[in-house]
């Protein structure tokens, strides 16, 4: 079966800049795909290119095995949520969900009970016959989805859809859209600059930065093997320890040092690593730094670090200190007996351990 | 809305004189004195038309110009509407109030909508070079209206439409478009580009999305535009002095040329009459939609 979505070698140029470079991107039936990345990175140019509503410079787009790349938005077979819900202001709500089946000659008995069962499913029966400006934020972004779903499309478009909502109900709706997408089957395109957001949603992950893609890949792989520097420090809050260090091959695997201010430098062994370079920089997640007993094996090294700052957050207590010159954030269980300026010791497990090259930044492990 | 609730917090504040100081009561009274003062200015001469409209031309001859009318009557502006003379006929204004009726109305409904139209083609549909076009709209509207009198004239023979209302009403909608065109571009500017997008997704084109969206949004700039161009249209005196010919003058030609053409005695109470009669109309607009001009030429943003 062809893919759903199939972008090939996409450019995109605004007069002389280069927004897009060589996009190549494909998803199957029933993928959640979600573009992430900080903002000006291109994410939503990419879906306004796939949504038809920016003409592409170069390269090809298909959707579902038809190629769409000059075809006009409303036949692609698509549907879009905006960010800021685009609803129209003078229409109902019933008359926002219908409007793109009036539009495309839909005869009103099915246009009835299709609106129907949209209203039913996002639970806005109530409020089929207010106006836009009479909701509140979730209800509009409610009617947004209902706008889409209607519509039964091919594919399925969200710029931002929730960034207009409050954290609580962002995290309420981030659920809703999950559970759709697992009832419908859907194939989603999903663009979002929250990191969280596109690693709950995702099946597919495309980071995306100064119009290039930095990685494509589930939200394992983009997490736990991040492709270079910048998907390393962009995915993960709190953000990947960065850590600049030197190795040496010794007997038992590759001996790594890391400088730090007043204290003996601290040393650890990676019977794993092979061949790396002199200079690196250490990539360990802050839940790879844990207080000692807690997680066991040879990959598991203990060190003395000076705490410098504790951040209590409910669930678990973050703790900073500082190496090669940088703060490193370790997470601990909430009962830690560590205080800022004891010294603590932490235990670094290498198991999860990504190496960098300083110059190019790429991932060499 | 500000022009309404602008008034009551003044009241309120107004109304706490205990702390204020007699030099403040003293400055806010100087403040009343002087805008009535300006008020019975600009009133005084439409006081002056009314009464004057209601005297005989006997008490007008003998009587202060101030005074109110010792006995009314209605003679003047039953003259005035039908039995003044303007040259040789002798018909009242009322042929020419139909006359301004046929041409502004028309006039006024097309150039809004074209104006609706120009406005959303520039502000949604960016198209390559839509800011030097606009720009060249509004220079349209700083042009004065002698130097196009004689260019027109030749363009309205060629058309074969000179002397008639509709060459009248071209003039005026062509005159008018800069002024409608900027209107509803500055209203539409405002409204995010989100809104297009969603309708083409939805599958609606160009003309589908200006009627069912667009449109229904724009009630207050509307009324702003049909406000604008009534007045500028109905009140008109040059283009219609110059573009009509003797069963085709508007209003405001036929005032002047019953003031004009006097036989003996001039009579002040008919030219008051028929200068209110002219003015009316535009009065009326005003009184009716005035609410909705302030709200449309000061709300721009429209939340979505």
């Amino acid at each position: 079966m062809a893919p759903i979505l199939e972008i090939n070698n996409l450019y995109k140029n605004y007069g002389a800049t280069e927004v897009l470079k060589d996009i190549n991107v494909s998803i199957e039936k029933g993928d959640f795909l979600v573009l992430v990345g900080p903002s000006g990175c291109g994410k939503s140019t990419l879906l306004n290119c796939i949504a038809g509503l920016e003409p592409i410079t170069g390269g090809t787009l298909r959707i579902d095995g038809h190629d769409m790349t000059h075809v006009s938005p409303k036949d692609r077979d698509i549907a879009m949520v905006f960010q800021s819900y685009a609803l129209y202001p003078t229409m109902s709500v019933a008359k926002n969900i219908t409007f793109g089946m009036k539009v495309r000659g839909v005869d009103a008995e099915t246009q009835k009970s299709k609106l129907a069962e949209v209203a039913r499913q996002l639970q806005i029966e109530p409020f089929l016959n207010r106006r836009p400006g009479q909701l509140s934020g979730g209800q509009r972004q409610r009617v947004a989805m209902g706008r889409a779903l209607v519509r039964d499309p091919k594919l399925f478009l969200f710029d931002e859809p929730l960034s207009n909502l409050d954290a609580k109900l962002r995290v309420e709706m981030r659920t809703e859209i999950k559970t759709l997408h697992q009832k419908l089957g859907a194939s989603m395109v999903y663009v979002t600059h929250d990191q969280i957001e596109a690693m709950t949603l995702a099946t597919k992950i495309v980071v995306m930065k100064g119009g290039i893609i930095q990685q494509i890949g589930s939200p394992a792989e983009i997490y736990n093997r991040p492709a270079n520097l910048f998907v390393a420090d962009f995915m993960g809050s709190p953000a990947m320890n960065l850590i600049p260090a030197k190795t040496q091959s010794g007997s038992g695997g590759t001996l790594i040092e890391i400088e730090r201010p007043e204290h003996e430098p601290i040393r650890l062994t990676d019977p794993r690593a092979r061949n790396l370079p002199k200079d690196i920089i250490l990539g360990l997640r802050p839940e790879d730094i844990s207080e000692p007993g807690f997680r066991v094996g040879a990959l598991v090294q203990e060190a003395p670090c000076k705490v410098e700052i504790v951040e209590p957050a409910g669930a678990d207590t973050y703790v900073q200190t500082r190496l090669g010159g940088k703060p490193l954030t370790a997470r601990l269980h909430s009962e830690t007996e560590a205080a800022p300026g004891t010294v603590h010791n932490l235990a670094f497990d290498l198991s999860k351990v990504s190496y960098f090259e300083p110059e190019s930044g790429k991932r060499i492990n | 809305m500000t022009d309404v609730s602008a008034t009551p917090a003044h009241a309120a504040v107004s109304e706490r004189p205990q702390g204020r100081s007699f030099g403040k009561i003293a400055l806010r009274w100087l403040l009343y004195v002087v805008l009535g003062l300006f008020a019975i200015y600009y009133l005084m001469p439409l006081f002056v038309m009314v009464t004057t409209s209601l005297k005989s031309l006997e008490e007008i001859r003998t009587g202060d110009l101030l005074s109110l009318p010792r006995e009314l009557t209605f003679d003047a502006w039953r003259t005035a509407w039908s039995e003044a003379c303007t040259g040789i006929q002798c018909e009242g204004v009322k042929p020419y109030f139909w006359n301004s009726v046929m041409l502004a109305v028309p006039a006024v409904m097309i150039s809004t909508l074209l104006g609706a139209m120009n406005g959303y083609v520039i502000a949604q549909w960016r198209f390559r070079g839509a800011n030097i076009i606009f720009a060249l709209m509004l220079f349209g509207c700083f042009i004065p209206f002698q130097v196009v009198l004689l260019p027109m004239a030749r363009v309205l023979g060629l058309m074969g439409i000179a002397g008639t209302i509709p060459g009248l009403m071209f003039v005026h909608v062509i005159y008018g478009l800069g002024f409608t065109t900027l209107f509803f571009r500055n209203y539409y500017v405002s409204i995010p580009v989100e809104l297009v997008k969603a309708a083409k997704v939805d599958g609606a084109g160009f003309v589908r999305i200006f009627f069912a969206i667009f449109l229904p949004l724009s009630i207050p700039i509307i009324v702003v535009s049909v406000i604008w161009q009534f007045t500028q249209i109905w009140n008109d005196f040059l283009f219609g002095v110059s573009f009509s010919q003797a069963g085709t003058q508007p209003v405001t030609v036929a005032l002047n040329n019953i003031v004009n053409s006097t036989t003996g005695v001039k009579e002040y109470n008919v030219d008051m009459a028929a200068a209110i009669i002219a003015a009316l109309p535009t009065l009326l607009v005003y009184i009716v939609a005035g609410k909705y001009f302030i709200r449309g030429l000061t709300a721009g943003s429209v939340k979505g």
